[in-house]
């Protein structure tokens, strides 16, 4: 059986260990793991000959890197400006309701992820809502709960 | 194989394609068309296909830019032309297979046009409202061609600008780029042939080229929208540029949300290498040049270029102070020249039709066409491409079809969180570089968001400004904490705590900001305050007195009961999650403003039919106080 640090082995020999492959790298670790924790990042910062603290810097600026593990789904609803102005706020409002949690944060059962994004780039249908990487257009506050039960699908 | 031999095979295979002898599909399947269920109506069509036991041939487009009646569906049958079909369900499109290519019913009902002119009652594709006005260049081939096939390209005149260049001196191409007045598409509106040579001339090898397609403007997606409909339209503008810069290396930076535009990037390049079109001695020219993909992370700032090229180096996106330019110490210090997607497909359109054509639209000093998305309150949501010099009004009533509901136009956003808010007393603006910043607003790289009478423009400059405070990098004072008291004004004035010097203060800090900050982001973040404040001022004093006339700011409105209107169903009474609802069965109701929270359930909640529950700007009149 594999560790989770030589599984991360393999997946950094891919990468020659200069600077510039920093950011490439950690996408690859968080696809893989789902998240960025802080024994992969120190991994990470050793395999480069970084500081913890420099990759930890790096991981923190980036909003798409994530420091803790997501839920088995995750919503991303978009705060663009289209879909701001389409009634973005109350869909993220209700999704806030019904899953009792707010934005950036997983439900206490690991199910559910909820993330705001700036703009997925399908504004023309606004409002918008990624639903594990799938795009969701023109969706109703009264819809959400349609979003959520994709879980029950494989 | 040299080009020649492939382009003929590509011609060959395109005139199959075009004048077939089996029918031949093709369904919208960018991030749009997929979102608007592409993937379903390919199933239905596929399951209908079969059923009838039709042969045809099915292929992607890319987008066509008509994104609010996707899925789109183009069929050509054998001795017709090419139709485009709308707003398909999987169910209307499994019913127009069988009555268009059984029946030979060409069901207007789900048609939106037909390529090369009208056909049988139905209309050419270039009278109709949306795509008749318009120039598509950057645009050339989206909707209609094969993203991930070479040779639809080739087919249709791709890389002829690349191998006019080559026949060219790099001098040459500078100056044909320079005639044309090409300047650049991602802000700031720079001339690229100025940027070009001064590349060229810097001392320093290797030399850097850069895509941009960050964009991170929230509203904006005309470059998603290219790259994933026409990829090697970009990449050809590059290799143009790599040799009339003389660069040794490309790099595409794209965002990381369009995980589509970088399949298909990804597929392209591989097949440019395969058709020696990259690598080592392109074309048997001695040009060696290589494309390499990075993947952004999802930081605002790294659209700029000094940040771009941080993060390229593996550091967070910190802006720097310029001089020196990129364009003589940029990437690992080495002289870089970046240009915005449709910059680079306009350069490859300039070289393959001439600086001439380029410039036969465009005003004296915007030249050409631009990409613009266009969203919000408007009908014909999409991407378009129009003359530069065209009207605001003709953008939004006649391509973008006017306001739904016959509302009416407030406000439009242009240039994203760097640019501003402009009213409808400013449609008849021009769209051009110096237009729009002598009306506060910028171009930027083509967004537009339309606002009717129900967007708040106080909220909407608190919008933008949370979204500037939220990206700022850090690094400089006045933008990191000016956007963020900018932010808090605006945060006290839409809860109802603002204070009559507020005004002031907020325009100080704007100013401040302004002359401040160190980069771009923090240069243009108070043009949205800036811009409503100079254009809907009333609407901030009208807050300042404790009400927003737009019925937004939840603290500046209130909700009352029509005694005379009101059943006393006691729907709203149950939904009221305050207990603020008084009554009863068939006793009327009434709001306690005092335990009100303006949640709007009650309105929402009222019957249809009652429609007695009103949401009214300003400040309940409490009997408690
Ligand atoms: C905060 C900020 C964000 C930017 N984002 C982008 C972007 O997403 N795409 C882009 O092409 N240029 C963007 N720019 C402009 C770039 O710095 C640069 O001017 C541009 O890529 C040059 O290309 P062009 O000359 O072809 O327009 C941004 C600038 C700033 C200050
Ligand atoms: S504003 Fe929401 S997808 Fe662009």
């Amino acid at each position: 059986m594999d560790t989770p640090e030589t599984a991360l082995s393999a997946l950094l020999t891919r990468f020659t260990p200069s600077r510039d492959n920093l950011i490439p790298i950690l996408h690859v670790v968080q696809e893989a793991e789902g998240y960025l924790s802080p024994a992969s990042m120190a991994q990470v910062a050793a395999y480069l000959g970084l500081s913890e603290s420099e990759v930890h810097g790096v991981a923190t600026f980036y909003a798409s890197f994530r420091l803790k593990p997501i839920g088995k789904q995750c919503l991303k609803v978009c705060r663009g400006t289209a879909c701001h102005v389409k009634g973005a706020g109350e869909v993220l409002a209700e999704l806030e309701k019904k899953l009792g949690i707010k934005a950036g944060e997983t439900t206490p059962d690991g199910a559910y992820s909820l993330e705001t994004e700036a703009c997925f780039g399908s504004c023309a249908l606004a409002p918008v809502v990624v639903v594990d990487g799938r795009v969701s257009g023109r969706v109703e506050p009264a819809g959400v709960g349609e979003l959520l039960k994709g879980e029950n699908e494989p | 194989m040299s080009l020649n031999i492939l382009r003929q095979q590509a011609e060959a295979e395109w005139e199959a394609v075009v004048h077939p002898s089996l029918p031949q599909i093709f369904i919208g399947t960018s991030t749009c068309g997929e979102a608007a269920g592409a993937g379903r109506v390919r199933r239905a069509i596929e399951e209908k296909l079969v059923e009838l036991g039709i042969s045809a041939t099915i292929h992607r487009t890319g987008c066509l830019g008509e994104c609010w009646r996707e899925p789109l569906v183009d069929i050509i049958k054998p001795g017709s032309p090419r139709i485009t079909y709308h707003s398909l369900t999987p169910e209307k499109a499994s019913e127009l297979i069988a009555d268009y290519l059984v029946n030979g019913l060409l069901r207007p009902d789900l048609a939106l046009g037909v390529w090369g002119g009208g056909y049988d009652g139905l209309p050419a594709l270039d009278t109709t409202a949306m795509l008749g006005p318009q120039k598509r260049r950057a645009l050339r081939n989206a909707g209609i061609i094969d993203p991930e096939n070479i040779r639809h390209y080739l087919a249709r005149g791709g890389y002829r600008g690349l191998e006019r260049a080559l026949s060219l001196s790099p001098d040459e191409v500078i100056c044909e780029i320079e005639q044309a007045g090409l300047r650049g598409r991602g802000g700031a509106g720079f001339p690229t042939a100025w940027k070009w040579r001064l590349c060229r001339e810097a001392e320093g090898a290797p030399k850097h080229l850069i895509c941009n397609a960050d964009e991170g403007d929230p509203g904006a997606f005309m470059n998603r929208a290219l790259l994933e409909s026409d990829p090697h339209a970009v990449l050809e503008g590059m290799l143009v540029g790599a040799y009339a810069i003389g660069a040794d290396r490309g790099y595409i930076y794209v965002r990381e949300e369009y995980p589509l535009a970088t399949r298909r990037l990804e597929i392209a390049l591989e097949q440019m290498r395969d058709s020696g079109l990259l690598g080592r001695d392109i074309l048997g020219t001695g040009l060696d040049f290589d494309i390499k993909l990075v993947r952004g992370a999802g930081a605002f700032v790294c659209g700029e270029e000094t940040a771009l090229i941080a993060s390229m180096e593996g550091y967070r996106g910190l802006p720097r102070t310029r001089p020196p330019f990129p364009a003589s110490s940029g990437l690992w210090g080495k002289p870089t020249n970046i240009n915005n997607v449709e910059t680079w497909a306009q350069a490859a359109y300039i070289l393959a039709a001439g600086a001439e054509a380029f410039r036969e639209y465009g005003t004296e000093q915007s030249k050409g066409t631009k990409t613009l998305s266009l969203a919000g309150d408007v009908r014909h949501t999409g991407l378009i491409e129009v003359p530069l010099g065209t009207a605001l009004s003709d953008i939004i009533y006649t391509i973008g079809g006017g306001i739904p509901g016959d509302r009416s136009v407030k406000a439009v956003q242009t240039g994203g969180p760097s640019g501003g808010c402009l009213p409808a007393s400013l449609l008849a603006l021009p769209v051009d570089y110096e237009s729009l910043a002598q009306a506060g607003s910028i171009m930027g790289s083509g967004s537009m968001v339309v606002m009717d009478e129900r967007s708040c423009m106080v909220d909407i400059a608190r919008y933008f400004l949370t979204f500037t405070e939220a990206e700022s990098c850090g690094k400089c004072t006045p933008c990191r904490l000016g956007t963020r008291q900018m932010r808090s004004v605006l945060d006290d004035i839409v809860a109802g705590n603002g204070k009559a010097t507020d005004l002031e203060v907020l325009a100080h800090l704007a100013q401040s900001v302004r002359k401040g900050a160190l980069c771009g982001l923090g240069q243009s973040a108070p043009n949205p305050l800036l811009t409503t404040l100079k254009y809907f001022r009333e609407e901030y004093e009208a807050h300042l007195d404790g009400r927003c006339p737009s019925l937004v700011c939840s603290a500046l409105v209130h909700f009352e009961i029509t005694t005379e209107k009101c059943a006393g169903c006691g729907v709203c009474l149950r939904v009221c999650p305050s207990e603020a609802i008084s009554g009863g069965r068939g006793v009327k109701h009434v709001i306690n403003q005092a335990k009100c929270t303006r949640c709007g359930q009650c309105l929402k909640a009222c019957p249809m039919r009652f429609s007695a529950v009103g949401k009214i700007a300003g400040r309940a009149v409490r009997e408690d106080a």
